[in-house]
Parts: structure tokens; sequence; C-alpha cells
């Protein structure tokens, strides 16, 4: 069964920088790493193509520079990736990435399952994933912590939870993004690092998805960030003194004149 | 220093330092404190192709050399050399097989080694010989179509681990340093058992044993090349994975300089970090310089090596000689450097200091090596006319 990886370049938490028209993150000329939720999902492909057989295929929507992220993942054992890459998709919000990834995910076709991580630790929103299942019109399982079984035909998956996890069946293809609970991710190897060396990884545009301007980047985004701030400090606290069951009390009287407890 | 490794080396440091600061440098404490056999790296070692380095192709390795190998080892060695020993003992239990060995056994028994999917151990050294190889009393005596070895061979690196032990024996006693052979005994055959676990110094991750023989019977087809000539085939393939020793000195030394200076950059005294005293910047400047020193040497011995010279007896005692004297050095400075800290196992430059000690001894002590590039010395300028 082929598994499709989406994989997603995130600027490293300390080089971010945000443009300051289009309030979004400047993501050319950062270093880049992987997602790092995503690599959950990339063992997790890997370890299902060493069950039942098959390709593990990474896609990415990103700048040109968004190859390092895929070639990196070739390193770990994937066979194949394609980046989604043109100045159209710039600036896309949730809605148009998910469209623009659905669209891609389509053209490699053949899929049993796709895997995504939780969330991108630059965005965090956690909507691209269900939201491709959305536009591929399959179903999908948020927040895996554990594969319990999987067949050529079915899925039976741990969601977590707060208090605690569901057990679910789904049939196939569908889509699922998967929590850090789920594996410990494998190390590169040096062939694959070799491979990845020299692979071709095709480009798609908005010519070879044969999509719109319309629907992709900026202009297909049904959101837009008006602003982006860092909030204030408000450095108003106030140390409670004495001992800490005259501390106790103090506290809960206080929270009590507040209407909080 | 950039020493233009080539893109494929480059690639081999990376992969290697990647696996020693996620995988090793956490655990390295815990291994050392429990003497455990540190398998899970092994097995990532393994599946990252590593532990392939050194074999060719058609063995199911990457068609490396010396220096491939060391490039790896020295990475790891960064972390833990407890760690590298086991990666790099594997490599001095399969070398005598892949330069001395059939092509049949070649196919027997490097694919597995070179997958990592099986460990291989050297077995040289027993309570009467170690330097002095013609005092090896293990004996292997031929009995129709097999060996029967008895005797017990001391302090084996990666004992009971390892699968694939290439041993030395005595086949003909009476021809002392020429009548000893090299065997292979797998793990399992009958009449071959393990002593219990050394306890030791250093290197406390990894397994030594002794090898126990007892009318252990091995067939014919083991014997590494031809009787007689397991003391050659010692020398050459110690020739060979020497300078593995001096990759983990240089290793070594480079963890213990990287932990220094990182340390006394922040550590305040008098108001200031104490890097910015003249006296710690002197100690860190020199173990700097030693480990630089040994790193070219240690290099230049590998590509000569994989040059095909013949004559790399002498470079390949130096390279170990002198590096493995730098990582004692190195690593008893950076404990100072670090004061009272660095005499706690809180911090890893006491095992830093502890496992060094080791690398002048093991594998030849510094003492033979310097024997070794003076025998050089005297047959090099014996054929030399003009000594001036």
């Amino acid at each position: 069964m082929n598994v499709i990886v989406c994989v997603k370049q995130v600027p490293e938490t300390t080089g971010v920088k945000i443009n300051k028209d289009t309030n979004t993150l400047i993501r050319e000329g950062t270093k880049g790493i992987i997602n790092p939720f995503d690599m959950y999902a990339v063992e997790e492909g890997l370890r299902i193509k060493e069950k039942l057989g098959g390709e593990v295929i990474a896609i990415s929507m990103g700048p040109p520079q968004a190859d390092e992220a895929l070639r990196e993942v070739i390193s770990y054992g994937v066979d194949d990736a394609v980046l989604l890459s043109d100045l159209a998709f710039a600036g896309a919000d949730t809605l148009a990435t998910s469209r623009t990834l659905a669209k891609g995910v389509k053209k490699v076709g053949g899929f049993g399952l796709i895997i995504c991580g939780k969330q991108a630790i630059d965005g965090d929103t956690a909507q691209v994933g269900p939201a491709i299942a959305e536009k591929l019109d399959i179903p999908y399982v948020a927040f895996v912590r554990k594969i319990r079984d999987i067949s050529n035909h079915t899925l039976v998956v741990e969601r977590m939870m707060d208090d605690g996890y569901d057990v679910l069946e789904v049939t196939l293809p569908a889509l699922i993004t998967v929590v850090k609970e789920i594996n410990e991710p494998r190390m590169p190897s040096l062939r694959g690092k070799m491979k990845a060396k020299s692979v071709d990884i095709p480009v798609w545009g908005i010519s070879e998805l044969g999509i719109s301007e319309e629907e992709v980047g900026l202009k297909g985004s049904a959101t837009q960030v008006i602003k982006i701030f860092t909030p204030q400090r408000h450095g108003n606290r106030e140390m409670l003194e004495g001992s800490v069951e005259k501390q106790v009390d103090q506290l809960v009287s206080r929270l009590d004149d507040m209407k909080m407890i | 220093m950039d020493y233009f490794l080539t893109e494929d080396q480059n690639m081999i440091k990376e992969l290697a330092r990647q696996i020693a600061d996620e995988k090793i440098m956490p655990v390295r404490a815990e291994l050392d404190e429990k003497e455990e056999f540190p398998w899970e790296i092994i097995k990532v070692l393994a599946s990252s192709d590593l532990m392939g380095l050194c074999y060719p192709e058609e063995y199911g390795g990457l068609g490396g050399g010396t220096f491939e190998n060391c490039i790896a080892v020295e990475e790891i060695s960064r972390a833990c050399i407890g760690v590298s020993v086991c990666f790099a003992g594997t490599g001095l239990g399969a070398y005598p097989i892949l330069l001395f060995g059939s092509e049949d056994q070649k196919k027997r028994y490097l694919p597995d080694i070179a997958s990592g999917r099986k460990l291989a151990a050297f077995g040289l050294t027993e309570a009467n010989a170690g330097s002095d190889a013609s005092g090896i009393q293990t004996s292997a005596v031929l009995d129709g179509d097999e060996y029967v070895i008895n005797g017990t061979k001391q302090w084996i690196t990666g004992g009971g681990e390892a699968e694939i032990y290439t041993v030395i024996v005595m086949t003909d006693k009476s021809r002392g340093s020429r009548g000893a052979s090299a065997l292979i005994v797998e793990k399992g055959t009958p009449g071959f058992t393990f002593g219990t676990k050394e306890k030791k110094m250093g290197i406390r991750a990894s397994a030594t044993t002794e090898l126990v023989f007892s009318n252990c019977r091995v067939p014919r087809d083991n014997l590494i090349g031809r009787a007689g000539i397991g003391f050659i085939v010692s020398m050459r393939v110690l020739d060979r994975t020497r300078p593995g020793i001096g990759a983990q000195a240089i290793g070594l030394s480079q963890g213990a300089l990287d932990t220094a200076v990182s340390y006394a950059r922040e550590r305040k005294q008098f108001g200031k970090p104490i890097i910015s005293f003249q006296a710690v910047q002197h100690m860190l400047a020199d173990m700097a310089i030693q480990t630089e020193a040994a790193r070219a040497l240690v290099y230049s011995a590998c590509r000569f090596i994989d040059s095909g010279a013949k004559n790399i007896s002498k470079v390949s005692a130096m390279s170990k000689v002198f590096s493995s004297d730098v990582a004692m050095k190195v690593t008893v400075d950076a404990v100072q450097v670090l004061g009272g800290y660095g005499y706690m196992r809180d911090y890893p430059v006491e095992k830093m200091m502890r496992d060094a000690k080791i690398l002048q001894i093991y594998e030849g002590t510094n003492q033979i090596q310097r024997n070794v590039i003076g025998q050089e010395l005297i047959k090099e300028y014996a054929g030399k006319k003009d000594n001036r």
C-alpha cells in the first residue's frame, strides 16, 4: 500500500520574521527545519511500508527551498517526493493550502493512507490535515497516538483525547494526523542520504496541478491576517507572604473575591 | 580545519554526529554506570548503514576504506568511546576474514557483519600472551576434517555479545610464532563458552570477557588463510585497525575540549567567566593544538593506508601512540578546567578521563608501538648510505 506523507518546512523558531504587508511569516531566506510532528508521520509511513510493502511518497507545499526538507525525509527512507511550489501559492491560509495539497495528492494518486503531523509548529492551526481529507472526500482521524491494526482496506487507530483515547476503525483510503506519542522516529541511513543527494524531485505549480490562481495563495484564502503582534506583558503581580497555610487562605479569599471560584 | 573530505565522507561524518548527539550523549552516563552493552545504539548504527562502511559492496558493505570507518569512529567517540569500541571492535574481528579469508568465508560471514545483523570479535590476548604473541597457549589440533580447540582467551572485546570470533591459536607449538593460525569460531559451537564479564575502569559500556575453549570442534574450512600465518594475520590486521584507536582518541579529545570550553565560558569566578583568565586559556589552547595535530596525523595515516601502501606499520603505530597520549592528557586537563565539578560524575569529563587510559593500552601498548616505530627506523636507516 502506498502512503503519502505531508511534510512542511518551518522556520527554526529562533529565526522567525513577519512580513509587515501580508502579516504572514517570511519563509524565504530563513533557515528551515522539518516540522517536528511531520517526522512522526514519516516514521509511521515507513513502518506501514515495512509491514505491508508499497512506497512512501512525501509531498510539501512551499518555496523552492522546501526541496531540502523533502531530500531530508528521503534520507530517512521515503521513496519519492513532490514539491508544490509556485509564486501564486504565497500567502495561503489553511483553506488555500489544503486545496493545493489535495490537488497534489490527487495527482500523485494510488494511495491507501495519507499521514500528516498533528499541526505545524509555526502556524499551529492543526487544520490542514483534516481539510485535505475534506477536499478529497475521504475519512480522517486527527491526533492518532497508535495504529492498532492496518490492512489494505481498513485501519484501526487510537485517537488521543484529553482524558483517555478513542478506538476507531476507518475504511481506506483515509487520512490521519499523528501526535508525538505514536512512535520514535528513526535515524537517517547513509544509503538514504546518498539517494537524497541525487534524486530528482519534481516541482508542480498551478499549471501542473490544473488549478487557477484564484484558488490558491493569498487570492484563494478565505481568511486574511489583519494584524500580528506580540501581546504586551503587564507586570502586575503580587507576592503572598507568610506561612503556607496563610498564603493558601489569602489566595482562596482573593480568588473568591474575584469570583474565580 | 577543513580536511577536504569528499561529499560521501562528509555525509558519514554528519550522520555519525547526529547519532552521537541524539542517541549516545543522552545515555552514555547510564551505560557507563550500568556497564550495559549498547545494543539499542548498535541497532541504530546498523540500520543507518554505518556498520558496513569498510566492506566491499559485493559483501553488502559501502565500499569505503580505513578513513571512512575512522570518520565514523571519531564522531561516535566524541560522545562515548565505550560505544565506539563496540562499533570498531566488530571491524577488528572481521578484518582477518576481509584481508585473508577465502571467497567462501567472505560470502558466508561479511554480509551479516556489514549489515550489523551480527557482530564479530577478535581473540588474540591470553593470560601469558599479549604483546608477545609467541606465548599463545590456546591450541588447535587437526583431527580428521576438524580442528579441536583448547585454551582460554582473555579480555576479548565484544565477548559474549558477538556471534563471529576470529581466534589466534597454536596449530604447531614447536614453531613458535610461526606455528600460530587464525580460526573462525561461531558463538554456540559446542565447547565454546564465555567467562565472566570483566569490571573495568573505563569503556564500561563495552563487554570484555574470556573465551573458553574446551574440546571445541570447528570445521577445517574455518581456517583463515593457511596454517602458520596467524601471527602475520594479526600484525597485518592490527596495522590497519590502529588508526581506529587514533580515531577514538581524537573523538574523545574533541569531546573533552568541547565540554571544557563551554564550561569555561559559563563558569564565573571573580566576576568573570574563567575562560577570560589566561591560565585557563592556555590550557584550552594546548588541548586544541594537540587534538588538531593528532587529527591531522590520524587522517594522514588513514589516507596512506587507503592508498594501498604496504609499509604502513610505522605510520599506523604513530597515529595510535600520539593521539592516545594526547587523549590522556587532554582528558586530564578537561577535568582540571572543570575543577571540582570535573571530578563529579554529574559531568562527563571524569568518565572521559577514565575511558582515555585504555587507548594507551589496548591494540598494543604505546610502549610496544614505540618498539614497532623503532624497529622500522632501524630498517629504514640501515638502507641509507649517508646518515647525516
